[in-house]
């Protein structure tokens, strides 16, 4: 069992929400870019998410976790102080930074939580961060404070304008591009389509790019295949050959359809979610 | 006087209209009447062949003796002086090439059923209430770490508790227990038996960390300098999936046994209960003839398929997949579209498979193994309706140990090399099972596990 020690939303809109849980043995070699995989009770599924903090000293590990599936959401209802059945990691491999110098960090919704802990160890390790942010509106913002420290400079936007600039985070990239700045490597992590497009704007430049991808996965060892992924014409298991790939080689249509798999069952689940304990199981 | 009928009594099993749309176990066991009888038939041979052909060698003729006097505690007592997951065995071992193929009786008729036998003892020993708890060995003062949960490693932990070691197995998923609980299906090993087994060793001493990936939260270097282990074994098995690497291998509905399986026995996806999700799809290709296949078949008819095909590009005299596990299969339902090889998946325009090119095959010379090799048959291509495939064509050893771990050399196959006895090139770390030889079948594992915590017993007595 594992404690959840904080329990924090991130945003007004409640859809993401910071879990720091203890996790000694996931705590002590967790890095930037990997992942864990949580199991909520004896009924849960096993859902990977990414790692976006630790502490070795107190042995605890930090997601955010977006409400996007049952599984997520259910997980938004434990609080504080309780326990979830399974946590483990860490998993995949770590962002790779050696050498870099100058990098765009790119961070879509959600993707945020997973590029602000990259864009952070670059930042201490000396590397000159721009983060760039977008997301779909005002209440939809997180981690604010936490990007600008850990960044040379925040760009931000929104897709409806109603915070920062009216801007897709492929537009402010394309304008730092255009503005002549120079990036040794661009890093993204957001939805399927927007790292489709980031990987386009990049792609005239000749600048490498990865993105993380977050496919479907049952085990994250790589015993299963349910993530794999077209890279380069290759298939790859993002759990252990990734979750960082290059973006310009990915199939990024086979991922979104991929991912989209078990909507159905998603929507249906989501309608059993008890409304009087808020998800809870009644066994549990 | 040995009661000499030929056959052996018959297994009492679900009827197969009814099995094939549940998950309750097929096989349900003999009674007490039917294990004695059964029982009276062994000679009680004075060099008795059949315990040459058991891995952890079982004490067979003395076993069987005693249930022939209906002394079935006494017979538990002696199966489980050599073997620590006797319900498993009885049920998954493919005695007809260990024990009973050497079995005497078999020469003229049926072998006794050796493993029906074990089954029947372990079930009884468990179905009693209120057991004693076991005598847990003292502690000799010496650590072993375990890597994985699966069969050579329990009978490794096991075999080393009872020998004084403190134990801890390590398991990278959430429950322990590796292919017997993710792989094999409910309805041939049931996962409450496995669970039963698994707490025998707890009460002996053995310690379970689960969620616990060694190579990743931990190393094997970390395990020896930092949590003060003396021998490591690695059993973690071949949890590698292996595709076909044939165009449309990535459409939706394509799943390798492994994710399938996985779903269904470890997630148990086939219950509204359980949030894992599975799709019930109404015809499927399963891609390979193994027991594996076979497994991967049989799930797909439970969950409402309307029809399975096994597509396999040799005869059925070649299927790989022990002849009980067929002959389960066939009464089932499931079909045998036997001499064709996978072509292409096909898909519509949303990438949902809807089809399966596969081509005739014939018989053509023996290959190495003196299998008959498949030769494709020319213009002969023809496609199976389906919208799910299910690959079962085998699995490699799983690479996490040997990447993260310096001083272990890899064979050819991708397993780790190890000699005779487990020991790996590296000084403590032993390893057997299917991590170190490819996928094979339980009861070779165990014995591997047993062979190691031998050598391991030996390693560390030799150092003090």
């Amino acid at each position: 069992m594992f404690k959840i020690v904080k329990k924090r939303f991130l945003n007004d809109a409640k859809t993401i929400c910071l879990f720091e849980i203890e996790a000694p043995l996931v705590a002590k070699h967790a890095q930037a870019g990997q992942f864990v995989i949580f199991r909520l009770d004896e009924q849960g599924e096993r859902t990977p998410v990414s790692v976006a903090g630790w502490d070795r000293e107190k042995g605890t590990v930090t997601v955010m976790v977006q409400n996007a599936g049952h599984s997520t959401a259910m997980l938004h209802t434990v609080e504080e102080g309780d326990y979830i059945t399974d946590f483990v990691g860490p998993l995949g491999k770590a962002t790779e930074m050696e050498g870099l110098k100058k990098v765009a960090v790119v961070g879509g919704g959600v993707g945020c939580a997973i590029a602000y802990p990259i864009a952070k160890e670059m930042h201490e390790r000396g590397i000159e961060v721009d983060m760039i942010a977008g997301f779909r509106s005002k209440d939809f913002v997180i981690l604010e404070d936490e990007m600008k420290a850990a960044s040379t400079n925040l760009i931000m936007g929104t897709d409806d304008g109603s915070y920062a600039r009216k801007a897709f985070t492929t537009e402010l990239l394309k304008e730092q591009l255009e503005a002549g700045v120079k990036y040794d490597r661009v890093i993204a992590i957001g939805p399927g389509l927007m790292m489709k497009f980031l990987a386009e704007v990049t792609r005239p430049y000749g600048i490498p790019t990865i993105v993380s991808l977050n496919p479907i996965m049952v085990d994250g060892t790589g015993m299963c295949g349910c993530c794999r992924v077209m890279v380069g014409g290759e298939t790859k298991f993002a759990c252990v050959d990734g979750p960082d790939f290059d973006a310009h080689q990915v199939d990024f249509d086979l991922l979104i359809k991929r991912g989209a798999f078990y909507n159905d069952f998603e929507q249906e689940a989501n309608k059993h979610i008890c409304k009087m304990t808020g998800g809870t199981r009644s066994n549990g | 006087m040995a009661n000499m009928r030929k056959d052996k009594n018959p297994m009492p099993e679900q009827d197969p209209v009814i099995r094939a749309q549940n998950f309750d176990e097929v096989a349900l066991g003999y009674t007490a009447e039917m294990a004695i009888d059964e029982a009276q038939r062994c000679l009680n041979c004075k060099n008795p062949l059949c315990r040459t052909g058991c891995p952890v060698q079982v004490r067979i003729p003395e076993f069987i003796a005693k249930v022939a006097e209906g002394d079935f505690d006494s017979a538990y007592e002696i199966i489980t002086s050599t073997n620590s997951l006797p319900a498993v065995c009885g049920r998954v071992c493919p005695q007809e090439k260990q024990c009973e193929g050497q079995c005497i009786r078999g020469k003229n008729g049926e072998s006794v059923g050796i493993g029906r036998l074990e089954r029947f003892v372990a079930d009884y020993h468990m179905s009693k209430e209120n057991l004693p708890d076991p005598e847990v060995p003292a502690s000799n003062g010496h650590k072993v770490a375990i890597v994985g949960s699966g069969p050579s490693s329990l009978t490794c932990a096991g075999d080393l508790r009872k020998l004084g070691y403190d134990v801890t197995v390590y398991e990278a998923f959430h429950k322990p227990g590796g292919v017997l609980v993710y792989g094999i299906p409910q309805f041939r090993l049931p996962k409450e038996i496995v669970a039963q087994e698994i707490d025998n060793l707890k009460k002996i001493g053995v310690e379970i960390v689960t969620d616990a990936v060694i190579g990743k939260a931990m190393t094997i270097d970390e395990l020896f300098d930092d949590f003060g282990y003396e021998a490591v074994f690695v059993g973690s098995g071949a949890g590698l999936p292996q595709f076909l690497n044939c165009p449309g291998e990535n459409l939706m509905g394509v799943y390798s046994a492994n994710e399938f399986l996985t779903r269904v026995n470890l997630m148990k996806a086939y219950r509204d209960d359980y949030d894992t999700p599975i799709k019930h799809p109404k015809n499927v290709v399963v891609v390979g003839g193994g027991n594996v296949a076979m497994d991967a078949s049989r799930v797909a008819k439970r969950l409402g398929a309307e029809h399975v095909y096994i597509v396999y590009r040799r005869g059925k005299e070649e299927l790989p997949a022990r002849l009980e596990e067929v002959e389960h299969a066939v009464p089932e339902g499931i079909e045998f579209t036997l001499l064709n090889n996978p072509v292409q998946i096909l898909g519509d325009e949303n990438d949902q498979v809807i089809g399966m090119e596969v081509q005739k095959m014939e018989l053509g010379e023996p290959d190495e193994k003196g299998r008959r090799r498949p030769v494709p048959v020319p213009d002969s291509n023809w496609v199976i309706d389906c919208d799910a495939v299910i690959i079962a064509i085998g699995t490699r050893p799983n690479p996490l140990i040997l990447s993260t771990t310096e001083g272990l050399v890899a064979t050819k196959k991708g397993g780790i090399e190890a000699d005779e006895n487990g020991q790996t090139s590296r000084e403590g770390v032993f390893a057997g099972g299917d991590a170190v030889t490819g996928a094979a079948t339980v009861i070779l594992a165990m014995g591997a596990g047993k062979t190691g915590a031998k050598a391991i017993d030996e390693y560390i007595k030799s150092k003090a």
